[in-house]
């Protein structure tokens, strides 16, 4: 069965055409990883299907309801989507417990008592159990990334998308936050992720969709596309990327 | 588990050493010219030639004394307008810049409107606000008139909370668009992260120079007297006519110092504690 069907999406930013009719079709369970070189289009991709940004073209199918058809209500879909960003984007002014439950409480209505029991449970899981009243700018890096994710997991969304999760993390904090997804993986969570970690798209995804100027020009395992390409731009990108010693 | 105890090394004790001479010294030259300085501003002050005058006519004790209660009676009328006013106004601002920042077409009118409203009230001077509050709307002759009082509190309200509108849009806007993103990946909806995302982090924000407003706005709260009611300065200023000196105004002024002091050491606390954060984070 397909969690996310997206269909000839296309978005522009001024005269930048920056999703160019791309399709993608992500089955439950899976891991897609999505690569290609900055302003490939991975970002605008994962925000499109999260509804954060209007597409100009294409619809988005999540368990086979369009997404992106008029009337239906943005924030009744992003409950069923959880995304964790970049530069994390925890709220820097309530505790590591109060990002996590800011949702199940406010969204989904549960009980204080109820969101914070399962919010101690997601965070002694991943070993942040101690830094559940500690407030964000307490944290490294990587331990915020962590409690991002888990703000997302607490949603229990049917998608995860991660959006280059690890790109603003020191190297030796890279890999608990790579852990934290590769047991996701374990548990069946179907996640989309924009990555630059190529070691790591080849270890945890099913499928690697190489980017280049808002299409998807290749994909397949991992084992194919990044062991041996067949598009001229996915060598010409993956040789970039040995060449600076990424891989 | 015994940790080996620390000795510090020869070089660090004389850096401690040559330290604490600096501290010394820095402080006998601060307490030196701060000396040197007073003295001069008091021999230049007392020695002028129209000292004994000046010294007569605003400074004088017996006056000082005489209008010390009328200026007080004064003064307490100040601190209850401004504290409800302050509240009123703070209250009214952050409906306002809530307004401006609504989306959508149905809340066109109601965004210019919030709009227009800050740009009237910060240009239109406070006096004329005043005057047409408190002897315009008595004018009317409406039933259920509210007294005087209320109308010119209502004036500082409505000039203060457009002032401090733009304070709190500004803090609004300064929350960086990935929180909001954050926020509404969540599924929170736009009034959601307004009220639990974007306003706590922005009030936060602009604390600082909120109160420093509010510490504005207890000088010009005064200006209600234009209207009758009698506050301290012009409390001080009919002990003045009374007794042909000018103390009674030094007496308000040091009572209003006094009053702000509070206020003032709150807004550098928080100020600081601000600062501290951002530092941090």
């Amino acid at each position: 069965m397909d969690v996310l069907r997206c269909r000839g999406l296309r978005k522009v930013f001024g005269d930048q055409v920056v999703l160019d009719g791309l399709d993608l079709t992500v089955a439950e369970h899976q891991v897609v990883a999505l690569i290609g070189s900055s302003g490939s289009g991975k970002s605008t991709l994962l925000r499109c299907v999260n509804l954060l940004e209007d597409l100009h073209d294409g619809t988005i199918e999540l368990d086979g309801e369009d997404i992106t058809a008029p009337g239906v209500d943005p924030d009744k879909v992003r409950r069923r989507i959880g995304m964790v960003f970049q530069s994390y984007n925890l709220f820097p002014h309530l505790s590591v417990l109060d990002n996590i439950t800011l949702a199940p409480r406010r969204v989904h209505r549960r009980a204080r008592a109820e969101a914070e029991a399962r919010a101690r449970e997601l965070l002694e899981r991943v070993g942040l159990g101690a830094k559940a009243d500690a407030y964000p700018d307490r944290l490294s890096g990587g331990q915020q990334q962590r409690v991002a994710i888990v703000r997302a997991l607490a949603n229990s969304p049917r998608l995860l998308l991660l959006d280059e999760v690890t790109s603003a993390l020191d190297p030796e904090l890279v890999g608990e936050v790579l852990t934290m997804i590769r047991d996701l993986k374990t548990e069946g969570m179907t996640m989309i992720l924009a990555t630059h970690e190529m070691g790591f798209a080849r270890d945890v995804a099913d499928q690697v969709c190489f980017l280049d100027a808002g299409r998807v020009i290749e994909s397949g395992p991992p084992s194919q596309v990044l062991a041996d390409p067949v598009h001229p731009r996915t060598r010409q990108f993956l040789a970039r990327i040995i060449e600076a010693r990424r891989l | 588990m015994s940790t080996t105890s620390y000795v510090p090394s020869p070089a660090q004790r004389a850096r401690e050493e040559y330290r604490r001479r600096q501290t010394v010294l820095s402080v006998l030259i601060a307490a030196a010219s701060t000396a040197a300085v007073g003295t001069l501003l008091a021999f230049a002050v007392t020695g002028a030639p129209g000292w004994d005058r000046v010294r007569a006519s605003f400074f004088d004790p017996q006056i000082a004394r005489d209008a010390l209660p009328a200026v007080l009676t004064g003064l307490w009328l100040n601190l209850r307008l401004l504290v409800c006013c302050a509240i009123g106004a703070l209250l009214l601002g952050l409906v306002i810049a809530i307004l401006r920042t609504l989306r959508g077409p149905v809340f066109f009118p109601i965004r210019a409107l919030a709009t227009s409203y800050t740009y009237a009230f910060r240009g239109l001077p406070l006096i004329i606000v005043l005057y047409l509050l408190t002897l315009g709307v008595p004018g009317l002759r409406l039933q259920g008139m509210p007294p005087v009082l209320v109308l010119g509190g209502l004036a500082l309200v409505l000039t203060y909370s457009g002032y401090l509108a733009e304070v709190f849009r500004a803090g609004i806007e300064s929350v960086h668009p990935s929180q909001l993103a954050a926020a509404r990946s969540l599924g929170l909806t736009y009034r959601q992260t307004m009220r639990h995302v974007v306003l706590p982090q922005a009030v936060r924000r602009v604390a600082p120079p909120l109160l420093n407003d509010v510490v504005a706005l207890q000088k010009d709260v005064g200006l209600v007297s234009l209207a009758g009611p009698i506050d301290a300065v012009r409390a001080a200023q009919i002990a003045t006519a009374q007794s042909f000196n000018y103390t009674p105004y030094i007496v308000a002024g040091v009572l209003f110092v006094l009053l702000a002091i509070p206020l003032i050491a709150v807004t550098d606390r928080v100020t600081l504690r601000a600062a501290r954060r951002q530092s941090g984070g």
